[in-house]
């Protein structure tokens, strides 16, 4: 299909009054050559978009460039079936962003030179754009995966599958139910809702029958992943049950495969293996559901038991982190004590810091009524005692003092460990994994970047956990329960549902060829000219999704249903040809040298701000709603993320004119904002290279700036790029400049 | 050995609102709520927790009981709701109960030997007599070298008509019910206790 482009520019909210409208449509029609170009009092008026839609059918136009308000702004008005489309920031960034233009002339005529060029990047990007077809294929499933057959896994399982999904569960275990059916009671989920604050049973049974028996819900016992090979939709699974194996065709997967609890032999200064009546949190459940709370030296009523927190967690020689269950698990089994023996118990939680989040606070505020005493203090030393029991000394904080103790019982409430195999993102991965070692791994994944999810601290899977949580970095893969953070059965269950819904939602996004997310509903995906390609192998080690493959002979092999379309792969190709049908590095490229720069001795700098989509823009165009003044040299063009930003860009930049490049984007490291996990990481990367060329082009590396910015920094965004404009400027004319 | 909990278990049982000792937390607001905080042996906070360690002499014997003022600010701010003041009185009478205050206690004897006797002759607090007959608790000299301190500030109140000078006052009307609500009250006690 011929592309049919209309170009509409409304002159409402300003628009007229600010920037020279008959210029601006001359720029398009006889500069950029689209000689369909229309003025709007309100295009997003009835009648505005009925006139663009009368265009459709009368002119046959099918690409839009829409220059009027932000493109986040009236995006359904302006929806008209198709991706071709370009929406051009004229209101906030021309208009509401300067200056009064009536009472000032030097800045209506930056502002409308900005407005120009805004224009002409607009018209290039909708000339070089091509409708994206969405990847199809045959073989694509809807089926969806649960590893691990515990709380979480069941329910997620069970969701996915009462939603209408076939679900095939595979279970390590002879039995289903994990950790939980085997436990004697559970925390209430809802502790704060009236008669709801007392121990409920787990309910472990029920849900067993119920997956058990679930039409839609294939089981395998005894079984475990063997092979995970493909991508999202097209997954080919290998399940080893009791040595035959099976291969399933799967859309998505969630992992539940739950937690280990941290090893007490760690804890001898907590006392552990002083004395038989020091037990683990896990022990003492079991000794509870037996009805049978006993000191375990002599089997006599253990009616004095003490509860000692953080063992081995929030602690710098062992889990450095809080499980964020321990607390109220403790003030649970205290509670089994004084179920058992009433007004003879005598139960005592020695804390750091009690941590019972939400509606939990309710919780330990029934396990104080029942008269569970709170200690708060360090266990000093724990020695057995000739009659049976411990006793137990403590550094106690609230009584500033050594005190000590006599228990029947001491509990260490030990922290939980993820029961997954991740691999740090940091070291290369191991693609020569030794048949041991494969069989560790939870889902095996034939993945060039390796066989185990990446982590992100601690050996749990990374996501953006903010935005995007049960994400992992493999499309198409979510992680619920405890395997994804610590948390107890009743998070674990809203969080399996939450894991089922995004399993959903990726198997029916792939089966319309879209991405799930950050870009959901993008239907474009990257594609390759293979004959250009050295084999240099960057995209396959910087997509941060694994998306990409190796052939033998080193040559790329995109998996589109792997993919979130960041264009990291893009940004990072030196040959630049990696594409998409509607980014490409040409693209930007063009934009970029299509800015009209003014001669040095107009002395009027221009700055390129390439910005993240995801929260620098949305900050650049807050600013200009808020009226606060953007400076009128910076050049903005939104990239899909800054890992998406080649270096060539830079160059294009340097030669075109342009003072200095600012790359806009999330912040990066441990605690990272980037949508795209690693793509701002890795223009800062990338970007501390650029040094070098950019003097052999006798320029200042100071001209070249990555700065980390979030959606929140709207009020600190315009002095920002001021200092910038300021600090290039000083530093004496471009080289480059036009004449 | 602490954290017996025999101790607390008495205390939730008989002292008054004794009980909410349990929920309290230690945070902490109370003492720094507290206008008197600085100059209490114990905060609050540190007695409800001596409570439920089970150290029963330190909390009977502390002096902190006896400073407050009843001012409610840390009633007011306790996020447990605890009533903090309520409780303090409580453990205040459980020490005189268990004869473990201190008999010299000031407060305690403006209380017992001045305060109680003045209300409870007449049905209102005279002031006059209730300052004098506390000017001279410990005998004549001590008496009016304090009166001749407070001098300034008591001619001071009487210019203002903030203080009645007659020093014994006419009980109040119905004088009677007043004392059957107090023997009531005293019954009431007493069964609470022999319950106890």
């Amino acid at each position: 299909m011929e592309k049919k482009i209309g170009c509409y520019i409304c002159t409402g909210c300003g628009i007229n009054e600010a920037l020279n409208v008959k210029t601006l449509t001359a720029t398009v029609a006889k500069e950029q050559k689209i000689p369909l170009v229309k003025n709007h009092a309100m295009l997003c008026s009835p009648e505005g978009v009925e006139m663009i839609r009368n265009d459709m059918t009368s002119e046959g136009v099918n690409t839009f460039l829409i220059a009027a308000c932000s493109p986040r702004v009236h995006v359904e008005t302006f929806r008209f079936g198709t991706p071709m489309i370009e929406r051009v920031n004229l209101r906030e960034f021309a208009v509401w962003g300067q200056p009064d233009a009536a009472t000032d002339k030097d800045a209506k005529e930056d502002a409308q030179a900005l407005g120009e060029d805004l224009l002409r990047f607009g018209c290039i990007r909708v000339k070089k754009m091509n409708n994206p077809e969405p990847f199809e294929d045959p073989g694509l499933s809807k089926t969806i995966l649960v590893v691990g057959g515990g709380y979480s896994g069941m329910t997620a399982a069970k969701g996915a599958a009462d939603a209408g999904y076939d679900v095939v569960l595979v279970e390590k275990a002879v039995e289903l139910g994990g950790k939980v059916a085997k436990m004697h009671r559970l925390t209430p989920a809802n502790p704060s809702l009236p008669g709801k604050d007392g121990l409920q049973e787990t309910g472990a049974k029920a849900l067993c029958l119920a997956v058990e028996t679930h039409p839609r819900i294939k089981l395998y016992k005894n079984a475990r992943v063997k092979q995970t090979v493909g991508a999202p939709g097209l997954f080919d699974v290998t399940i080893d049950q009791a040595g035959s194996d099976t291969v399933e065709r799967i859309g998505s997967i969630v992992v539940a495969t739950g937690y280990n609890l941290y090893d007490p032999n760690k804890l001898g200064h907590l006392g552990y293996g002083a004395s038989p009546d020091v037990i683990t949190a896990w022990d003492f459940e079991q000794m509870a559901r037996e009805g049978r709370i006993v000191r375990k030296s002599d089997g006599l009523p253990a009616k004095r038991v003490a509860f000692v927190q953080c063992a081995g967690s929030r602690d710098k020689n062992h889990l450095e982190y809080c499980s964020s269950t321990c607390c109220t698990v403790s003030m649970k089994q205290a509670l089994y004590v004084i179920d058992q023996y009433k007004n003879e118990a005598s139960t005592c939680v020695i804390y750091q810091e009690i941590r019972t989040p939400g509606q939990l606070e309710d919780f330990y505020r029934k396990a104080q009524n029942e008269g569970v005493v709170f200690v708060k203090g360090d266990v000093k030393q724990v020695a057995a005692n000739s009659g049976g029991g411990v006793k137990v000394q403590v550094a106690d904080k609230l009584l500033r003092g050594d005190e000590s103790m006599e228990v029947d019982l001491l509990v260490l409430a030990t922290g939980m460990t993820p029961n997954i195999d991740t691999t740090d993102p940091n070291v290369s991965s191991n693609l020569n994994l030794s048949d041991e070692e494969r069989a560790k791994t939870v889902l095996n994944l034939d993945y060039r970047q390796g066989a185990s999810l990446p982590s992100l601290k601690w050996g749990f899977p990374d996501s953006h956990y903010i935005c995007f949580p049960y994400e992992t970095r493999r499309t198409g893969i979510y992680v619920a329960g405890p395997a994804r953070r610590p948390m107890g059965a009743a998070s674990s269950a809203t969080d399996a549902m939450g894991a089922a819904l995004k399993a959903i939602q990726a198997v029916e996004s792939i089966s319309r060829g879209a991405a799930v997310h950050p870009r959901a509903g993008d239907l474009s995906y990257p594609s390759f000219r293979k004959e250009g390609c050295t084999q240099c192998k960057r995209c396959t080690e910087e997509c941060p999704f694994g998306a990409i493959n190796e052939d033998d002979k080193g040559n790329p092999q995109f998996n589109p249903t792997r993919c979130r379309r960041c264009g990291t792969c893009m940004g990072a190709c030196p040959q630049k040809i990696i594409s998409f049908a509607n980014y490409s590095v040409d693209m930007i490229g063009a934009m970029i040298k299509g800015c009209e720069v003014p001669p040095a001795e107009d002395e009027k700098p221009r700055i390129l701000v390439l910005a993240c989509e995801n929260d620098a823009y949305p900050a650049l165009d807050m600013a200009g709603i808020n009226r606060q003044k953007l400076n009128p040299y910076i050049r903005v063009i939104p990239v899909r993320c800054l890992g998406s930003v080649n270096l060539v860009w830079i160059a294009d930049a340097m030669s075109t004119g342009y003072d200095g490049v600012m790359l806009l984007g999330c912040r990066h490291g441990d605690d990272y904002q980037c949508h795209f996990v690693r793509g701002s990481a890795l223009a800062e990367i990338r970007l501390s290279k650029v040094a070098e060329t950019l003097s052999r082009l006798q320029l200042d590396s100071a001209r070249v700036r990555l700065t980390e910015i979030n959606i929140m920094d709207v009020d600190r965004l315009p002095g920002l790029l001021d200092d910038f404009v300021k600090e290039v400027t000083a530093l004496g004319e471009q080289p480059y400049k036009p004449f | 050995m602490a954290y017996d909990l025999s101790f607390a278990k008495e205390v939730y049982k008989t002292s008054e609102v004794g009980y909410w000792i349990k929920m309290c937390m230690q945070c902490g607001v109370c003492a720094g709520s507290c206008p008197l905080g600085p100059h209490w042996e114990h905060s609050p906070r540190q007695l409800f927790q001596l409570v439920r360690a089970g150290k029963m002499e330190e909390v009977l014997k502390s002096d902190s009981m006896w400073m407050c003022t009843s001012c409610y600010n840390c009633i007011v701010r306790c996020p447990r709701g605890l009533p903090i003041t309520h409780i303090v009185h409580g453990l205040a009478r459980l020490a005189v109960e268990k004869g473990m205050a201190d008999p010299k206690q000031p407060t305690r004897r403006f209380a017992v030997e001045v305060f109680w006797d003045n209300i409870t002759s007449t049905g209102r607090v005279g002031e006059a007599g209730l300052t004098m007959k506390l000017y001279f608790i410990d005998g004549i000299g001590p008496g009016i070298q304090r009166g001749l301190e407070m001098k300034n500030q008591a001619l001071g109140m009487l210019k203002t008509k903030r203080l009645n000078p007659i020093p014994f006052r006419s009980k109040i009307k119905g004088f009677a019910g007043f004392k059957a609500m107090l023997d009531k009250a005293f019954e009431l006690e007493a069964k609470k206790e022999s319950n106890a």
